[in-house]
């Protein structure tokens, strides 16, 4: 009985949370991947759809928008998680040197988190205008002002690396926030280290190749996990830019007019499951790695 | 410990009761004596315009039922997207609103199939409305033999717009007549050094290659590619498409939307614009909601390269679902929405003309006095972009098709593509 007393109380203060997240994450996902498995592609009627096992997972592989979605997702993945990791590693790197008015740069740079993804992009569609020349606006204005008329390109209407200037409005609004990461980062590197390490005769390069560095890593990854899931996630930003239109592709979009404008609910999930299996591959080696880091400690 | 425990038996229970009462609170919603009188009209009417329009209906639809309260259920954005995505969801929890807008056509087949909307004969035979609508246009909204909406307004989507001084300082005098002569003054507009047709987002080309495509096949084999056994694969719409690809090539870099890519040509920047006749409100109107130019002097219209003596038509039109809560309230909104004096008070506003061919022909000026002029002599087809010949599968697919081509550029692909879409729409 003292035993029941001990983890009941604990038990029924978590049960309301642990009831709604069961039913309306993981319940609903178990839904989603249900939906992806029938071949329910008719909206309004009232079938309810057959088993169709895996047949709409391989099947959207011969879609083309979906690979070009895909590729789309991908170099928005790596220029934007490239990007802002080097740019906000590079903040911080020059911020934990120690200049004047730091505080003033960090509250800067933080800023545009404050911003949806919405408002970033309404303001990006502008800046990133397509028209060159005479009629430029935005972006390539100022390059026409500036005589670098060479750097007029079409942005995000760009064929082939479109995608790329996508990512411009999302590293710009991300790479404070891993500035603060990395600041905190780099601050937890306790001074004796270094010290150490310049009394064994380590040059000031070396003392951040060997002894800072490493000691970042388990930022870094943090901050790879939470810029990744949120660029194989990317709706918002893409839909403010430009809409939606294929040239800007990407998967959660395409989800969205296989529901709305085809009325398809099986490809949409399964459009739904590619993107929360693709956040997994993300999320779960880090959830194994931290589980792990726990019970050693 | 004692203490402890009822803390969390006393958060447990709050947080349960939450949850029902969540629960609880839609029940009250639907149901209720007072709703039984009100009529709830969903529409995505919200813009300068439209919303005008609805609100003169609204007010005959007061003076002559006072024992009903209209409701306007109206979403707002442009083309009823959001809209649609609401009212899927209403009508798939059978909770339809008393009626509701739709673009008449083909848009509103899947609702007819999943059975979602009522036939509206026993209406048309009451009014007697199969003999003030066009015959074509009945002929094109009946799904076999029934008809489940009433068209209130009709817009036309084949209007080429341009600018009269870009033209003559290229040397072109008048608008071109055949997509042939529509190349050559591309080519003439281009070499004048001026933008030669100005374009916005993807769905314009959309709306571009369905003027082109009834520009070069002609109007009945237009039509036919709509009906079963339709074939897409032959040499024509291959030429059409080639055609297609040739304009395209001409294009100016694509705007935000159909109005900055409108505005070029307002401003003497582009020369043409292939775009439906709600752009005249935008060149016309005083310059809150419009760029204040002025018709035939700043710029000008005629129809479509090649599609002269056809009218490519959509419509907004209402109807009735299964199930409306207030069906009678909904069939007296329907009695209005037909009515000469509905569409009359409704039209003008909107910046439309009425579906009706008994219209007061004197509340149509400048250009909607042409546009009611052609809608009672021409031949009709029907839109794709707006919903009148494809199923929402079909249109996306063209949609998607539409913009891969603007892509590759890959005419053999991007007819495979269309046949493939064809096939697959289960129209």
């Amino acid at each position: 009985m003292t035993r029941v007393r001990r983890w009941l109380p604990g038990l029924l203060l978590v049960s309301p949370s642990i009831i709604l997240i069961a039913v309306f994450v993981y319940g609903l996902l178990g839904w989603n991947f249900k939906l992806a498995m029938t071949d329910k592609h008719d909206e309004i009627a009232e079938i309810p759809g057959n088993f169709v096992g895996l047949e709409n997972f391989t099947g959207i592989w011969s879609e083309e928008r979906w690979g070009l979605s895909v590729r789309h997702a991908i170099v928005f993945t790596v220029v934007f998680v490239g990007g802002a990791l080097v740019l906000g590693w590079l903040l911080a790197f020059l911020m934990e040197k120690g200049i004047r008015a730091e505080s003033g740069f960090r509250a800067v740079y933080l800023f545009p988190m404050a911003v949806s993804f919405i408002a970033t992009g309404v303001v990006w569609r502008w800046l990133m205008n397509s028209a060159t020349g005479e009629h430029a606006v935005g972006l390539n204005r100022l390059f026409h002002y500036l005589g670098l008329d060479f750097l007029q390109w079409q942005w995000f209407r760009d064929p082939d690396w479109g995608m790329a200037a996508m990512a411009l409005p999302a590293v710009w609004q991300m790479s404070g926030y891993i500035m603060a990461l990395f600041l905190a980062g780099f601050r937890g590197v306790p001074e004796e280290l270094r010290e150490a390490a310049r009394v064994d005769g380590c040059s000031e390069w070396g003392v951040y190749r060997h002894v800072v560095l490493p000691m970042l890593r388990p930022v870094t990854l943090s901050a790879l996990i939470i810029l990744g899931h949120i660029s194989l996630k990317v709706f918002d930003l893409v839909v403010a830019v430009s809409g939606k239109q294929i040239i800007t592709d990407v998967p959660a979009t395409f989800m969205w007019t296989a529901v709305y404008d085809s009325h398809d609910p099986a490809k949409g999930a399964t459009i739904a499951s590619y993107i929360v299996l693709s956040v997994a591959v993300f999320v779960v080696p880090y959830l194994i790695w931290d589980a792990r880091k726990g019970k050693r400690s | 410990m004692r203490r402890r425990w009822m803390a969390a038996v006393a958060v447990s229970v709050a947080g349960l009761l939450t949850l029902s009462a969540c629960g609880g609170g839609d029940k009250q919603e639907s149901g209720g004596g007072q709703a039984a009188r009100k009529v709830e009209v969903f529409s995505w009417w919200t813009g300068p315009g439209e919303a005008d329009g609805l609100k003169a209906m609204r007010e005959i639809f007061a003076k002559q039922n006072p024992n009903f309260e209209f409701f306007d259920a109206a979403v707002a954005g442009g083309s009823g997207d959001q809209a649609r995505a609401l009212l899927s969801s209403k009508l798939q929890a059978n909770q339809p609103p008393d009626t509701f807008q739709g673009h008449a056509g083909a848009e509103l087949q899947g609702y007819i199939k999943s059975g979602k909307l009522e036939s509206l004969n026993f209406l048309y035979d009451e009014l007697k409305l199969k003999e003030v609508f066009p015959q074509q246009l009945i002929d094109q909204i009946s799904v076999q033999g029934q008809v489940y909406s009433v068209p209130v307004n009709i817009h036309r989507s084949n209007v080429l717009w341009f600018n009269p001084s870009v033209l003559k300082k290229a040397g072109i005098d008048g608008a071109p007549k055949t997509v042939e002569e529509f190349i050559t003054d591309l080519d003439k507009v281009k070499k004048s050094g001026k933008i030669p047709l100005s374009i916005g987002s993807q769905w314009t080309l959309v709306h571009l290659l369905e003027s082109v495509l009834l520009g070069s096949l002609g109007t009945d084999a237009y039509n036919a590619l709509w009906t079963a056994n339709a074939d897409w694969s032959n040499a024509n719409v291959t030429k059409a498409l080639e055609n297609f690809k040739t304009i395209l090539s001409y294009a100016g870099s694509p705007q935000d939307d159909w109005q900055p890519a409108a505005k070029q040509v307002a401003d003497g920047e582009a020369a043409f614009n292939i775009m439906g006749d709600w752009a005249y409100g935008y060149f016309h109107n005083p310059p809150e909601g419009g760029l204040g130019k002025e018709s035939h002097k700043d710029f000008d219209w005629a129809a479509s390269p090649g599609t002269d003596g056809t009218f490519m038509w959509l419509s907004d039109s209402f109807t009735l679902p299964k199930g409306a809560p207030n069906r009678d309230g909904a069939i007296a909104w329907l009695k209005v929405a037909a009515s000469k004096e509905g569409q009359d008070a409704f039209n003008p506003l909107k910046g439309s003309i009425p579906a009706r061919k008994d219209a007061d022909q004197s509340l149509y000026k400048d250009y909607l006095s042409w546009d009611l002029e052609q809608w009672a002599s021409d031949k009709l087809a029907g839109s794709i972009q707006h919903g009148v010949v494809a199923n929402d599968q079909w249109r996306q697919a063209i949609t998607d098709a539409v913009g891969l081509f603007q892509q590759d550029n890959d005419v053999a692909k991007f007819q495979q593509a269309l046949v493939a879409a064809a096939k697959n729409s289960g129209q």
